[in-house]
Formats: C-alpha cells, structure tokens, sequence
C-alpha cells in the first residue's frame, strides 16, 4: 500500500473539516470501549491471563528463529508447502506464481491486513487475476474504488449506512435498500457465487501453532471459513511474528483477543486449519502455502521496538485512543492506524516517511492500559520521538525553538518572567472563557481540540505565595 | 540468498544468537512443547449438569436456539418439530456419520453427504462442546465434512451432554486422546454467522447460517 503518512498533519486537518466523517466516527465512538469492557466481566482472573499472554509472546519473540524453523517443520509434516517473502514485492510475486502455477483465474479473500501491505489486489489485478473481498467491510471499500481501510477489525467503520446503501445500488445495480440485514444479504448472495468459484482463497493468520504446524483463524461472518474450504487451494499470508507454541496457548489468547477486538467472549468462528484435504474428504484445499512475511520485522527483533512484536492485532488500542477516534484511520496514511499503526508505520514503512506519526498521540496511556500483551505503546511512541531526533529528522524551525527554549530553561529568572508574561497573554486572550477555541499564533493546534487556558499566574508564582502563607501562619 | 536464510539470519542477529544462547533457546522450545502450560481459566461448576446448563445459556446468549432430548432415536422428531415450527424446509443434508439415524419416520427428507449451495438445510453432529463460552467443536473428516455447517442457512447441531467439556484446553486433551493428530480443519462454531461492519451493527446470517439449532441429547 503507498504510505501517505508524510501527509499526516493535512490529512488530519481534512478528516476534522469532513462533516460526514466526523458524524461516522461520533456514532461509532464509544461503542467498541463499551463492549469491550462488559466481556471483561466474565474473565475472573484478566490482569493473570494478560500476564500469561505477555508470557507467551515474549516465549516465541525472545526465540524467534527457533520457533519458525519448528513451525516451519511441522507444518511441511501435514504436506503444506512454507514459503518466505522479505517484503511486499516478494508477497507478491510469491502469490502470483502459485495463482498461475495451479491455473487461478479468481482469488476469494478472507482479511489480511499483510495483503494490504504488500498492495497484493493490485498485483493480482496487473496479472489478470481477480481478486474478490469477502469480509463484508472490506468488499464494501473494494467497491468503492479500492478504498484503503480505515480500522483493523472494522475496515468501514468510517462510512455509515447511507453511504453503503448509495454504494450497492450504484455498484450491483439494485433498488437502493435502507436496512442493514438487507444490504448483508445483497453482499451474502453477490459473494456466495464467488466463493463456489474461486480456485483460490486467500487468509491471513491470527496465530501459527508450532505445536501442530496449523493456522488459526478467528472470524464472524464465515468468510474466513468460506475461502478456506470451497477452493482447490488456500495460501496463508501473515507475519514471521505469529507463531505461539502450543494449542493451549492459542485457549488462552482467545480469552483476550476477541474480549478485547470486538467484546465478544468467542467469535463466532475460530478455525485451526491444519494440512490439506484427504483423498477421501469431500471439502477442503488439496494445496496449503504459508507465505511468511518479513516486511521489516526481522529487523525490530532485539532491539528497542521489541515488545512491538507481541502485538496481536485486536484493535483496542485504536478504540480506545482520543486522537483516532477525532480523526479515523485514514489519517495515518499506510495499513495500520491508531497508536500501534504510530509505532508500527515508521518501524515497517520507514521513520523519514512518517515524521508526525509518533507525535499523534497525547500519551495518555489509554492504549497501553487496555493493551491485552502489556505492549507500554506510549514508551514506545516516546521512543521513535527520541531516535527521530538523533537521526535530526525533525523540523529546523522545531529544532530552533527547542535550542531556544533550552538557553531560556537554564536562565531561572528569565525563564519565570517569560512563563508570567505568556500566562497573563493567554488568560487575557480567553477572557471569560476557561478555553481557547482559537490560538492565532497555532492555528492548527487549535482546529480540532480548544486550548485550556491558563488562570494567571504560573507554578512559581502560586507556590511562593503558599510558602508565604505558611511561614506567616507558624 | 534464499528470503528465508536472509530473514532468519537478521533475526538472529537481533537475538545475538550463538551455540550457548541456543540450547537454552531449545530447552525453552521444548519445555513449552512438552509442558502445555494452561493459562488462568474463569471458575466453573463442573458437575454434568452444572455444565449443561452453562453450554444451554451460553448458547442461547450467541442467539443459537436450544432443545434437550432424552435420546438419541428422540433426535429426527426433534429436528422435525424443529423445522415445523420454523416453517423452515423438511428437506436437508446431513453428515454421513449421522446416515444411520431413522430420518424418514420423522417425515424427513435427509440426504447424509456432503454439502451443496442449494442446500437449505445442514445436520451435523460435533466432536464436543465447550461449556465456558458456548462452543461446538467441530472436526472435519470423511464422515463429518466441514461445509454442512456453513453453506446452509440452518444448522442444526447434536450434543451428546456427556461430551460437553468445560474449557476449550478439554477439548484439545479430547482431540489428543481419541484423534491423535488434528484433523484438517478443526472449526470452533458459536451461534450463527454475524457481521457487525455496517455502523457496528450486529446482524446474524453473514456468509454462514442465519440460525443455528442446537439438540442436546442428554442419556
């Protein structure tokens, strides 16, 4: 996918401007965090089964090499064929070869977001091969002309009813339907001819099971299991990082990873696909590929990105975030929003590509407060700051204003008369008001969220004035 | 360089990997393999019928309908009441493994195979359940193929209650005991198909069935 995430701060300033987008992200917000939190209630022991995930992902990361050549081993041992692609453009490739070589004409896919990295659509397309979304989010936004996705667990939670129900009528040519379960049985029934035909399916992957060598899936709609059981053959695209080593393993992080993606204690499908179709079976793919990708995540093992990799992609960081839910997904630029898309775009996609990233967040914490593997994203986030500036990637006029605010910092008495003065300014400038709606020396600091404003005098001034109380009441 | 000599080399110097840090790797590795840690589990009741009624109420909570028979020859006139009273067709496929069950007495039209498109309706037995969140287990074989329960609208499963377990890590102890390997596909099922994609919200009969219909049995 091409990374736009250079062009964070306009596009954020433009998902604040769209009035539609911002009456989406309202209704939706809030929905996710309340269910999230009603399915945590039947989970006795949550901080402990956090506790034992984090152990488990830190179990594989911390051995990563040995995990993968053992996952990789017993998944050849069920007759799957294991493949490994450095980037996109080999992800690519990889696919495309195994599409000719078995005579594919239509791929059905089930989400992964790693195909979205690779931009894989489009080089099936370029190979005149057709590739067909089947989660109902991500057919609505490959509909409507390759949109990118705005959320990982909910690609189209950016666009509400009326936009899909436009959208079918134009795209399938049928009466424009108002009702959410007719436009999923109009989907459903465009999408059922194409998972009889399909010669391929294509998936990610939740988890790889070292234990058994299979994959497991974890969906609702049954698209997962659709392209994973019609089609002659089925090619798994995920991450180097998603190997975990035993199927009670897998029991535990499914304690999390729905609770904590959409608030169900179970989704409603959860597949462990292990080996290839038996000559007597009737269903099933009789070719298995596991094409496991890098894309730059050999490079973030051992260093301090690290933990970045027990990430198992439920979303709740997003959900939970104040800046994704004022300016959607989209904003960020590449495949993954929120705060792991801001530690993982400029890890995956290139830090010089994606300046602002590290900097849309308030570090509030939220994200690491529900993070179901513990990952501390806010360290993290401060982290790239820190390695952006040894790299000397931010602004001059940053770096000046920094330089400036260090010579005032180190002159105690210059630097009180300036914090009095600017306190004074700003309390004068909100007048009545305990805000600013509009900072005219930042404008753009001010276009999505108001400025509280300072009530007169600074820090010092209030601290010595209670120190002198004290003294004169002893 | 193959990718794959190229990727796991870059991970290893991450790691700092050498012969030492590698056997303790190994121990690790097969420390897990062999110890099958369990994580913590939400308490339960796990009396037979403590863990009926859970699976019933969970099962009920994933919007899947919920009938309780005596036996297992009192199953085609359940289905067929069933069916009836859902105005549903008395025409369905089921699993070969259930070929052997008097389906015609009841007034039923079964074919035990595989499944098509057309099919309206989809009987399957289950390897087990799961009474923690509601769950069938399904395993795929010649004799219970893996589409009976997704490409019809309906899917009505049987229950033998005395293979309703009460932790998913029961049923993978199951699965090693009876099974020995997994077979290709093991499909945890837990109510009908959903979507939740459209404003978030949730409307049942995605891809899968509109409705499941779960017939425990209890002897």
């Amino acid at each position: 996918m091409e990374i736009k995430s250079m062009r964070f701060k306009a596009n954020a300033a433009g998902s604040l401007a769209n009035v539609v987008l911002q009456g989406n992200l309202k209704n939706a917000k809030g929905k996710f965090v309340t269910k999230r939190a009603e399915a945590l209630k039947d989970l006795d022991d949550f901080e402990g089964t956090r506790d034992a995930a984090v152990a488990i992902r830190n179990k594989v990361i911390d051995n990563l090499d040995l995990w993968l050549e053992r996952f990789e081993q017993k998944a050849q041992e069920t007759g799957a064929t294991v493949m490994w692609a450095k980037d996109g453009a080999e992800v690519c490739r990889l696919v495309t070869e195994i599409a000719r070589k078995h005579g594919v004409t239509k791929v059905t896919k089930s989400k992964s977001m790693l195909s979205e990295e690779a931009g894989l659509n489009q080089a099936l397309e370029a190979a005149g091969i057709q590739p067909v979304e089947t989660d109902l989010g991500e057919y609505i936004l490959q509909v409507d002309n390759n949109e990118p996705p705005s959320h990982i667990i909910a690609p189209a939670v950016h666009k509400s009813l009326d936009d899909v129900a436009d959208l079918f009528h134009k795209v399938h040519g049928t009466p424009r339907k108002t009702e959410i379960p007719a436009l999923t049985r109009e989907a459903r029934e465009v999408l059922r001819g194409h998972f009889l035909s399909a010669e391929m399916g294509l998936s990610g992957g939740n988890f790889l099971v070292a234990e058994t060598g299979s994959v497991a899936l974890v969906t609702n709609e049954g698209n997962g299991r659709m392209v994973t059981t019609m089609p002659k053959v089925h090619v798994v695209i995920t991450g180097i990082e998603k190997v975990i080593p035993t199927l009670e393993d897998l029991s535990t992080l499914m304690r999390l990873l729905p609770r904590s993606a959409t608030g169900q204690s179970i989704s409603n499908y959860f597949s462990i696909l292990t080996g290839v179709k038996k000559p007597d079976e009737h269903d099933g793919p009789e070719h298995l590929y596991f094409v496991l990708v890098d894309s730059g995540r050999a490079d973030v093992v051992g260093t301090d990105f690290h933990a970045m990799l027990r990430c198992i992609r439920c979303g709740a960081c997003m959900n939970h975030c104040p800046v994704y839910q004022t300016i959607g997904g989209h904003a960020y630029g590449w495949v993954y929003p929120g705060p792991m898309g801001s530690v993982l775009t400029p890890l995956y996609a290139g830090m010089e590509n994606s300046i602002d990233l590290p900097h849309a967040a308030t570090l509030c914490n939220q994200c690491g407060v529900v993070c179901p593997v513990k990952i501390p994203l806010p360290d993290l986030l401060r982290k790239l700051r820190e390695k952006q500036t040894e790299r000397g990637l931010r602004p001059l006029t940053e770096r000046i204003g920094l330089r400036l605010w260090a010579w005032v910092a180190q002159r105690p008495k210059l630097y009180a008369l300036g914090a009095s003065l600017g306190a004074r300014y700003l309390k004068w400038l909100a007048g009545d008001a305990d805000r600013i709606r509009l900072l005219s020396t930042a404008p753009e600091w001010t276009l999505g969220r108001d400025f509280p404003a300072p009530q007169g005098k600074t820090f010092r001034e209030l601290y010595a004035a209670r120190q002198k109380t004290a003294k004169e009441s002893t | 360089m193959s990718s794959r000599e190229d990727i796991l080399g870059r991970v290893r110097a991450g790691l700092q990997r050498n012969a030492g840090n590698a056997a303790v790797g190994r121990e690790v590795m097969a420390a897990a393999l062999s110890g099958r840690v369990q994580g913590p589990k939400p308490a339960m009741d796990t009396t037979p019928q403590a863990l009926l009624e859970r699976f019933r109420v969970k099962s009920e909570a994933q919007s899947s309908t919920v009938d309780i028979v005596a036996a297992v020859d009192d199953v085609p006139a359940a289905i067929a009441r069933y069916l009836t009273a859902m105005n549903l067709p008395t025409t369905a496929v089921a699993q070969p493994a259930l070929a052997t069950l008097d389906w015609a007495a009841a007034g039923l039209s079964v074919e035990a195979r595989g499944a098509r498109d057309a099919d309206m309706v989809g009987i399957t037995g289950c390897f087990c359940a799961v009474a923690e969140t509601g769950t069938l287990m399904m395993c795929s074989s010649p004799a219970t193929p893996a589409a009976v329960s997704l490409l019809p609208e309906t899917h009505i499963a049987i229950v033998h209650a005395t293979r309703i377990l009460p932790y998913m890590e029961d049923a993978w102890d199951l699965a090693r005991k009876e099974l020995g390997t997994l077979p290709r596909a093991v499909n945890f099922i837990s109510g009908p198909s959903r979507t939740g994609d459209i404003e978030q919200t949730i409307v049942l009969g995605a891809h899968g069935p509109y409705r499941v219909h779960l017939v425990i049995v209890e002897a």
